[in-house]
């Protein structure tokens, strides 16, 4: 089936097919409409969850651990000062090992206050073992939102996962969304995890541990974070079969082949690259784009190879990198050196708190990228 | 001072009929009666529709995060008890994401002016449920009627000690202003919980005009506690005014010794001179 729906919608559709148990959240711009329309669903039965309206996102987050360690399936969505506020209790999810799954809409940081996208939220939580997968697009915010679901309650996996996208480009933009017919064909069944808490076998969570024990939990979970490649793939196959649609790699690469430069990027900000690269290609400058979507792990293997052999590679950041290059462009350049790619890095803080990036823009970068040393750049525009 | 002296001039962007407009001119009359000039008051805001009030008003003014306004308050204050400091909060922003900082600010006793926008629903992110939203009030995150009980922010406001509590309605102006002169003249912590409707989102206008009356009118010993108390949970009829006041020591008093002059009023001392001059002998 195939609806006319927003980013924020779509995401709401997912969560509608995947039927958690659980869902919980704080209203904040320009994540509201999910919740609200989820709010919907419940009313009209098409959702049977309970839908727990909390004081804050600390509580959200708080409500959906109380509710994944005895099993159930759990969502929840917000965005910058929400996500921050959420903070301490992200981590917790992560540490407990509970499948919740997030939407975020990403949103800029105050202050000055600004409802625009920047992914300067999403990157904060980039260490901390969720799966962070990021939509460029209302289709890919129904089918992330699935896959996340896939990765999280995997048993090999256990770790929560959250979907990404922009602010109003993708949030509130309406495009055509195919449904999946089926989910419960993409899907675990539900109940086919072990959750930390079941009655009829008591136990605690969140107690001391000592430092090795603490250490063995961490060690743990770096190697459900190293099974996290594999079972996307696998969730994403099952997708590709459904629908045709292809998620695999965690990444997606045009015209890339016989390129010199690529662009990478994240988001809506993709579909003015693609539209760079046909214009530059027109005018006979071998140049590609990369578009990642598995950010957390990182396909360090994937992206170096596509990189193995270029000139350049030229990064598009949605958010000001501040002493350092930013953490897109800092992967992509630990990608190149542990494969030993020298190939020139030039990043650009472009789209930050907003600011509007077009094709021509990203012409103009690729002009201004080979005129610079490598190294990061503000796009103040044309 | 004229009420033209708190203006900024700019057009408040609120929907018409919106009761922020109510409040934004009672605060402003309030301080020009006092007599207080601009540069002497700060006003601290949360983020909602209430928010945009610092944009509105000629003072010193700190947008702050969502439901921080009560320790940044606090801490302008600390630092220049000279100032006049008025916090003003949304629901949403006091009484969910915020309200672990209300019974702290009441048992310190700072001296600064609470005014709580009240208008029963989350109005900037266009109207969800929040902790005052009456039961089974259909709002766009119960659109099967609100299942919650609201809170009571008088009753926690006084079982807190605070040691000046008030309500008022953004429909009767010059009452809210008097009560607002007050608050500002209390030495200590002063809450004013104010009713207002949100034209937009859950419009009470109608509904709590009947129901308002002034607590003048029927006679309250504003320091007498238990009354305090009783009136603070009657619901057929809302009474506004000042339900409890009292006189205790400020926060700023207990910080006087310590931080003596406080540090915003701290002068560098005149660099001493004399050697330097002594070498030119
Ligand atoms: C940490 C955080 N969570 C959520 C938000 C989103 N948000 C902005 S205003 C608001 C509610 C405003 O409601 P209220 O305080 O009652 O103010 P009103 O708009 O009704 O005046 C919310 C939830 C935010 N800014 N920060
Ligand atoms: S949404 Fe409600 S509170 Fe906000 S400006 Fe409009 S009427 Fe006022
Ligand atoms: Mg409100």
């Amino acid at each position: 089936m195939k609806l006319l729906l927003t980013g924020n919608y779509a995401a709401a559709y997912a969560v509608r097919d995947a039927q958690p148990d659980v869902i919980s959240a704080y209203p904040i711009t320009p994540q509201t409409p999910i919740i609200e329309k989820l709010a919907e669903f419940i009313d009209s039965g098409e959702l049977k969850a309970k839908f727990v309206r909390v004081e804050s996102e600390h509580s959200a987050m708080a409500a959906l651990i109380g509710a994944a360690s005895v099993g159930a399936r759990t969502y929840t969505a917000t965005s910058s000062q929400g996500l921050l506020y959420m903070y301490e209790v992200v981590w917790w999810a992560a540490g407990a090992r509970l499948p919740i799954v997030m939407g975020l809409v990403t949103r800029a940081l105050g202050p000055p206050w600004n409802i625009w996208s920047d992914h300067a939220d999403f990157f904060t939580v980039r260490s901390s073992g969720w799966t962070m997968l990021f939509a460029s697009s209302a289709q890919e915010v129904y089918d992330l939102t699935l896959i996340a679901y896939c990765v999280a309650e995997h048993r090999d996996v256990l770790l929560p996962a959250l979907v990404a996208w922009d602010a109003f480009e993708v949030s509130h933009t309406y495009e055509p969304v195919e449904l999946v017919e089926d989910a419960t064909r993409l899907l675990p069944p539900k109940g086919a995890w072990a959750p930390p808490l079941a009655a009829e076998d008591p136990a605690s969570l969140g107690n001391l541990a000592y430092p090795e024990e603490y250490a063995e939990t961490r060690r743990l979970m770096v190697e459900a974070v190293r099974r996290v490649p594999l079972v996307f793939a696998e969730a994403a196959g099952r997708l590709r079969e459904l629908t045709g649609r292809d998620y695999s790699r965690g990444y997606e690469c045009y015209r890339c082949e016989d390129a010199e430069t690529v662009f990478i990027a994240m988001g809506s900000v993709y579909g003015e690259v693609r539209s760079a690269v046909d214009a530059l290609r027109a005018r006979g400058v071998p140049v590609g784009a990369l578009k990642v979507w598995l950010y957390r792990p990182f396909p360090y293997e994937g992206v170096a190879r596509v990189l193995d052999g270029k000139k350049m590679a030229i990064v598009l950041s949605r958010t000001t990198s501040l002493g350092a290059m930013g953490p897109l462009a800092t992967d992509v350049a630990t990608a190149l050196a542990l494969k030993g790619c020298s190939v020139k890095l030039v990043e650009f803080s472009a789209g930050v708190g907003g600011v509007d990036v077009t094709e021509d823009d990203v012409v103009a970068m690729y002009k201004a990228a080979l005129e610079r040393e490598g190294g990061t750049y503000f796009w103040r525009g044309r | 001072m004229e009420e033209r002296a708190f203006d900024t001039g700019r057009r408040p962007v609120w929907c018409p009929g919106c009761g922020n407009y109510g409040i934004l001119i009672a605060v402003r009359r309030a301080l020009a009666e006092l007599g207080l000039r601009p540069e002497e008051v700060v006003v601290v805001t949360g983020i909602g529709c209430h928010g945009r009030i610092s944009d509105y008003l000629k003072v010193n003014a700190f947008h702050t995060i969502h439901g921080r306004v009560l320790p940044l308050a606090t801490g302008i204050k600390l630092a220049n008890p000279r100032l006049t400091v008025i916090g003003h909060a949304g629901d949403g922003d006091a009484y969910a994401i915020g309200l672990g900082h209300l019974p702290h600010a009441a048992r310190r006793n700072v001296d600064i002016t609470y005014i709580v926008h009240d208008n029963m629903v989350f109005g900037l992110t266009t109207g969800q449920v929040t902790p005052t939203t009456p039961l089974g009030v259909r709002t766009k995150s119960t659109p099967f009627g609100n299942p919650e009980r609201p809170l009571n922010p008088l009753l926690l406001a006084l079982a807190s000690g605070a040691t000046f509590v008030a309500r008022g309605f953004s429909g009767d102006v010059e009452h809210l202003k008097e009560l607002v002169k007050q608050g500002i003249r209390h030495k200590g912590f002063a809450f004013i919980e104010v009713l207002q409707p949100c034209v937009t989102f859950f419009n009470t206008y109608k509904e709590l005009k009947e129901k308002v009356y002034r607590l003048e009118d029927e006679g309250h010993d504003p320091t007498d506690f238990e009354a305090a108390l009783r009136l603070a949970q009657r619901e057929d009829r809302l009474p506004i005014g000042v339900f409890y006041k009292v006189e205790r020591p400020t926060f700023e008093e207990a910080f006087a010794h310590a931080m003596n002059p406080p540090p915003a009023l701290r002068r560098l001392a005149p660099p001493d001179l004399s050697r330097l001059l002594e070498s030119f002998r």
